[in-house]
C-alpha cells in the first residue's frame, strides 16, 4: 500500500485560522497537495525574491537624480547571452515544477480502489447534498459520515459524484481538493482522513441563487461510532404515537412529494430524506442548527432562513407548522 | 454628407459650432482617432458602472451574514461586473488605444477599413446597451428576475430554460454575440492596417512594439472570439429551437460548454494583457531614456505567448474530472507560458537598467505593473500546478490572482497609457500632482483589496457566495478587502477629475512633451484629421531618436 505512505516535508499549519484551512490537511489527497504547494511556494518565493530585488535595485539605482540632467544614458539594444540565460533557467524551473505536479496528479487521480473501500454516492441538488451508501442501504442528506482511516488497515472512502440539476463542486479543504458534480458526467474522488472530527466545506461551483448556503459537513467517526451510525440509519423511521396531528398534516400536504420518511407514505425524492432527521445537527444544508424552533421557522417559511431555496412555504399556520415540526422531531 | 466632405471640412473650415452638428460629426465619424476616443470614453463609462457593481458586492461581504443586498441581486452583480469589465471595459478601451495609436505610430492616415471601424464600434456600443437593457426588459416572465445571474462564464445547464427562465440569459447571450462581431471586425481591421498601411521604410522589424503586440492581440481575437460566438449561437438554439447541445436533461454536455467557453476565455486573458504589455513596452523605454532591450526577443516572446495561450484553456477545468493525462498536459502548457512571460519582464527590467528613470505618473504606473504582474505570474504558476489548483480554484485565491492580472497588470498600465497619451489626444498636459495622488490612492487600495484577498481563498472561502457564516476565519480579511475598495474608488474619481480639469485648464502640451521616439509625437497634439502633412519615412525603430541624434542614429545598430 505504498500510496498511503508519504514523506511530508512540512508540518501542517494549525487549523485555528479557519476550520476550512487548505494548509491543515488531515487526509492523504489534501496532504499530498499541501506538500506540493509548499514546494511550489518555495520555488515561486525564491523567484519573487530574485526578481523583486532586481526591480528594487533598478528603481533606486537608476532613477534620474538631477532634473537638469539632459544627457541621454548609453543606449543598449540587447544581448544574446543574457536573453539565453533568462530563457534557459526559467525553462528548467518549469520542467521541475511540472514533474512535481505530474507526480501528485498521478498519485491522487490514479490511486487504485481497494476492495474494502467504502463507496458513497454524492448527489448535488440545488441547494443540498444527498448521500447514498449502496453497500449499507443508507440514504441521508447534508451530513456525510465516514470512518476514520486506520493506517494499519487502510480503508479509504471513494465518492462517486453526480448532479441532479446544475453543476456543483464538493470541497472540504482539509480532506481533499475540490471535484465538480456535473450532470451527465459522473466524477469520483477519494479521502482517507486520519483524524476523527467534523470537517466543514461548501459547494464551490456556482449553482444558482442559494449557492452560498449549500454547506458541507463531513463527520469522520471512529470505526465503532461509524458502525453504530450505519445501524441506526438503516432502520425504518421510529415514529412516536403522540404526534398524529403533525403526521397527518405532513402526509396531507405536498411535503410527501419531495421528502421520504421510510415506512410511511412519504416517498418523494426531490428533497432530503427525513427518515432520521434528528440524527443530524443541522437543517437546510447546514444553514441552521437543528432545533425545534428553527424547524418550525423553516417549515413555516423556508425563504426566511435560506432565500431562493427550492422548498416552498406550504401556507401552513404557525400552529400547523409547529405540529409538523413536533412530528419531525420524533424521527431519530 | 459623405465622409470625405466631413474630412475635408475639418481640414479647411473652423470646427462646427452647434452641439447638434458636433454630435453629428462624432456619431457619423470614421476617423480612427475619434473612434478611438469614443471607444475610450465608452469604456470609462462602463468602468464606473462595473466599479459600482463591485462596490455593492464588497459592501455585502464586509461582514458575515450581512443583509445589504439579496442573494438574487448579488448574483446579478457578479455576473454583470465580470461581463462588463471584460467585454465592455477592457476590450473596448484596448481597441480604442489601438485605433488611436496604430495609424499614428506606423505613419498612416487612418485604419485600413474606416467604415468597418465605425461599424465595429457601434456594434460593441449597442452590445453593451443590450446587456444593460436587461435590467428593464430582462424579466420576460413574471418573477423570473431581470439582469443575468449565471456568472460571467455562464456554465451550462444553469443557462438552460429550466434553470434560467425569462430573458436575462438571452440578453447576456445576444449582447456578447453582437459585440463579438464588433471585436472580430476591429481585429481584422488592426491586422490589415498593421500589415498594409505602414509608412515607407517601416519593415515589420522596425515597427513600434505596440503595433506588433496589437497585431498578435488581433490574431488572438479572431481565434478566440469565434468559438465564443459559436457557443452563444448553440445556446440560442438550445433555448429557442429545441437544441440539446448543453441541455444535460436531454443528454447534452455541460462540459462541452466549458471547453467552448474557455477556449475563448483563456486566449481572452492574453487579448486583454498583450495590449497592456504594449503600453509598458512604449512607456518604459521613454521614461528610462533607453531603447527597448531585446526588441526581436520581445516580439518573439509575444507571438510565442499568443500561440501557447491557445493550448492552455483547460487549466480552468482541472476539477471537472478530466483524465490524469489531460490534466498533466495542461499543467505543462500552462507552465510553459511562464517562460516567454518571464522573458518580457526581464527585458523591461534590462531596459530600465542603466537608464535615467524619470518617475512621472505613467512610469510610476508601469513600475507598479512590473511588481504586480510578477506576483500575478507567480500565483498563476501555483494554480498551474493542477493539484494545488484543486484547492485554489473557484476560491477567493483565484479571484485575487486574476484581479492581480486585470487590475494590477492591465489597469495599471492602462492608467499609465492614459497619462502618457493624454497630452497627444487632448493637446494638454494632465496635472502631475493629481496624477500622483491617483497613483498612491489606487496602489494602496489595490494592495489592501487584492493582497488580502488571497487569504480567505487559502482559508476555504469559495467565490460567488453572497454571504458567509462567522467562525470561518474570513471576517477580518473581508473587512480589509472592502476598505481597500474605497481607496480605489477615490483614486478613480481623482483620475476622472484630473482628466476633466486638464482637458479644460491643463498646460498646452506641444507635439512632443516626453521627448519620445515614435511617430505619433512628430505630429500636432491633437493630431489633425489627416495625421501627417507628409507621410513620414523611417530608417529605424525610433525615427524621432534618429532626428534628434543625427550624430548617433539607431539605424547604424539595427
Amino acid at each position: 500500500m505504498e500510496r498511503y505512505v508519504h514523506v511530508s516535508f512540512g508540518r501542517a499549519m494549525h487549523p485555528a485560522l479557519s476550520p476550512t484551512n487548505i494548509f491543515a490537511p488531515v487526509s492523504t489527497p489534501a496532504q499530498s497537495i499541501f506538500d506540493l504547494s509548499l514546494f511550489v511556494l518555495i520555488v515561486t518565493g525564491a523567484i519573487f525574491v530574485v526578481v523583486f530585488s532586481l526591480l528594487a535595485y533598478v528603481v533606486v539605482k537608476f532613477r534620474k537624480r538631477a532634473a537638469s540632467d539632459e544627457h541621454e544614458p548609453p543606449q543598449v539594444y540587447g544581448s544574446t547571452q543574457v536573453e539565453l540565460a533568462w530563457t534557459v533557467i526559467p525553462t528548467l524551473i518549469v520542467v521541475v515544477l511540472f514533474l512535481a505536479a505530474a507526480r501528485v496528479i498521478a498519485s491522487i487521480q490514479n490511486a487504485s480502489r481497494p476492495s474494502n473501500a467504502l463507496e458513497v454516492t454524492v448527489i448535488g441538488h440545488q441547494f443540498w447534498w444527498e448521500y447514498r451508501y449502496p453497500s449499507l442501504k443508507v440514504v441521508t442528506a447534508n451530513e456525510l459520515h465516514i470512518p476514520v482511516n486506520d493506517p494499519a488497515h487502510p480503508a479509504p472512502t471513494f465518492l462517486t459524484l453526480l448532479s441532479a440539476d446544475t453543476d456543483h463542486s464538493f470541497w472540504v479543504p482539509r480532506l481533499a481538493g475540490k471535484t465538480d458534480l456535473i450532470p451527465n458526467h459522473p466524477n469520483s474522488m477519494w479521502v482517507d482522513p486520519h483524524q476523527t472530527g467534523l470537517y466543514l466545506g461548501q459547494c464551490a461551483q456556482y449553482c444558482g441563487t442559494q449557492h452560498a448556503l449549500m454547506l458541507l459537513r463531513v463527520y469522520v467517526d471512529s470505526r465503532q461510532d461509524f458502525e453504530r451510525w450505519t445501524q441506526e440509519q438503516s432502520r425504518p423511521a421510529h415514529i412516536g404515537a403522540t404526534v398524529s396531528e403533525g403526521k397527518r398534516i405532513f402526509e396531507g400536504t405536498a411535503c410527501v412529494n419531495c421528502h421520504t420518511i421510510a415506512g410511511t407514505p412519504a416517498t418523494g425524492t426531490f428533497g432530503p430524506d427525513l427518515t432520521h432527521l434528528m440524527s443530524r445537527q443541522t437543517i437546510a444544508a447546514g444553514a441552521s442548527k437543528n432545533t425545534l424552533g428553527n424547524l418550525i421557522a423553516w417549515i413555516y417559511n423556508p425563504a426566511v432562513i435560506k432565500p431562493g431555496c427550492k422548498m416552498p412555504s406550504m401556507g401552513l399556520s404557525t400552529q400547523q407548522a409547529a405540529e409538523v415540526a413536533e412530528y419531525l422531531a420524533t424521527l431519530r | 454628407m459623405s465622409t470625405e466632405s466631413i474630412a475635408l471640412g475639418r481640414l479647411t473650415t473652423a470646427p462646427a459650432t452647434s452641439l447638434v452638428e458636433r454630435l453629428h460629426e462624432w456619431v457619423t465619424t470614421v476617423d480612427h482617432k475619434r473612434l478611438g476616443i469614443l471607444y475610450i470614453l465608452y469604456a470609462l463609462l462602463f468602468l464606473l458602472i462595473g466599479g459600482v457593481e463591485a462596490t455593492i458586492m464588497r459592501i455585502q461581504l464586509i461582514r458575515p451574514l450581512n443583509n445589504f443586498v439579496s442573494p438574487e441581486v448579488f448574483n446579478r452583480m457578479f455576473t454583470m461586473h465580470g461581463t462588463t469589465m471584460i467585454f465592455f471595459v477592457i476590450m473596448p478601451v484596448m481597441f480604442g488605444f489601438a485605433n488611436y495609436l496604430i495609424p499614428l505610430m506606423i505613419g498612416a492616415r487612418d485604419m485600413a477599413f474606416p467604415r468597418v471601424n465605425a461599424f465595429s464600434f457601434w456594434l460593441m456600443a449597442f452590445g453593451g446597451l443590450l446587456l444593460y437593457f436587461s435590467f428593464i426588459g430582462g424579466d420576460g416572465l413574471y418573477g423570473a428576475g431581470n439582469a443575468p445571474d449565471v456568472g460571467w462564464f455562464a456554465y451550462a445547464p444553469l443557462t438552460s430554460q429550466t434553470f434560467s427562465r425569462g430573458h436575462s440569459t438571452d440578453f447576456w447571450t445576444l449582447s456578447l454575440l453582437v459585440s463579438g462581431f464588433g471585436s472580430i471586425g476591429t481585429a481584422i481591421n488592426i491586422i490589415a492596417t498593421v500589415l498594409c498601411m505602414r509608412c515607407k521604410g517601416m519593415t515589420l522589424g522596425k515597427m513600434p512594439l505596440l503595433a506588433w503586440l496589437n497585431l498578435t492581440m488581433a490574431g488572438l481575437v479572431i481565434l478566440a472570439v469565434s468559438p465564443l460566438t459559436a457557443a452563444q449561437l448553440m445556446l440560442v438554439v438550445d433555448r429557442y429551437l429545441g437544441g440539446h447541445f448543453f441541455d444535460t436533461q436531454a443528454g447534452g454536455s455541460a462540459v462541452m460548454w466549458m471547453h467552448f467557453f474557455w477556449v475563448f476565455g483563456h486566449p481572452e486573458v492574453y487579448v486583454l494583457v498583450i495590449p497592456a504589455f504594449a503600453f509598458a513596452s512604449e512607456i518604459i523605454p521613454v521614461f528610462s531614456r533607453k531603447a527597448i532591450f531585446g526588441y526581436p526577443v520581445m516580439v518573439a516572446a509575444t507571438v510565442c505567448i499568443g500561440f501557447i495561450s491557445m493550448s492552455v484553456w483547460a487549466h480552468h477545468m482541472f476539477t471537472v474530472g478530466m483524465s490524469s493525462a489531460a490534466n498533466t498536459f495542461f499543467v505543462l502548457s500552462t507552465m510553459a507560458i511562464a517562460v516567454p512571460t518571464g522573458i518580457k519582464i526581464f527585458n523591461w527590467l534590462a531596459t530600465m537598467w542603466g537608464g535615467k528613470i524619470d518617475f512621472k505618473v505613467p512610469m510610476l504606473f508601469c513600475t507598479a505593473f512590473l511588481f504586480q504582474f510578477l506576483i500575478a505570474g507567480l500565483t498563476g504558476i501555483m494554480q498551474g500546478a493542477a493539484p494545488f489548483d484543486w484547492q485554489l480554484t473557484a476560491s477567493y485565491f483565484v479571484i485575487a490572482h486574476f484581479h492581480y492580472v486585470i487590475v494590477g497588470g492591465i489597469l495599471f498600465t492602462l492608467f499609465g497609457a492614459f497619462y502618457y497619451w493624454f497630452p497627444k489626444m487632448s493637446g494638454r498636459m494632465y496635472n502631475e500632482t493629481l496624477g500622483k495622488l491617483h497613483f498612491w490612492l489606487f496602489i494602496i487600495g489595490f494592495h489592501l483589496t487584492f493582497d488580502f484577498m488571497h487569504i480567505p481563498g487559502i482559508l476555504g472561502m469559495p467565490r460567488r457566495i453572497y454571504t458567509y457564516e462567522p467562525g470561518r476565519g474570513w471576517d477580518i480579511w473581508n473587512l480589509i478587502i472592502t476598505v481597500g475598495v474605497f481607496f480605489q474608488a477615490a483614486g478613480v474619481l481623482v483620475f476622472i477629475g484630473n482628466l476633466l480639469w486638464s482637458y479644460r485648464r491643463g498646460k498646452v502640451a506641444g507635439s512632443d512633451p516626453w521627448d519620445a521616439w515614435t511617430l505619433e509625437w512628430s505630429t500636432f497634439s491633437p493630431p489633425p484629421t489627416y495625421n501627417f502633412a507628409d507621410i513620414p519615412e523611417v530608417r529605424s525603430r525610433r525615427p524621432l531618436w534618429d532626428l534628434k541624434h543625427p550624430e548617433d542614429p539607431d539605424w547604424q545598430y539595427e
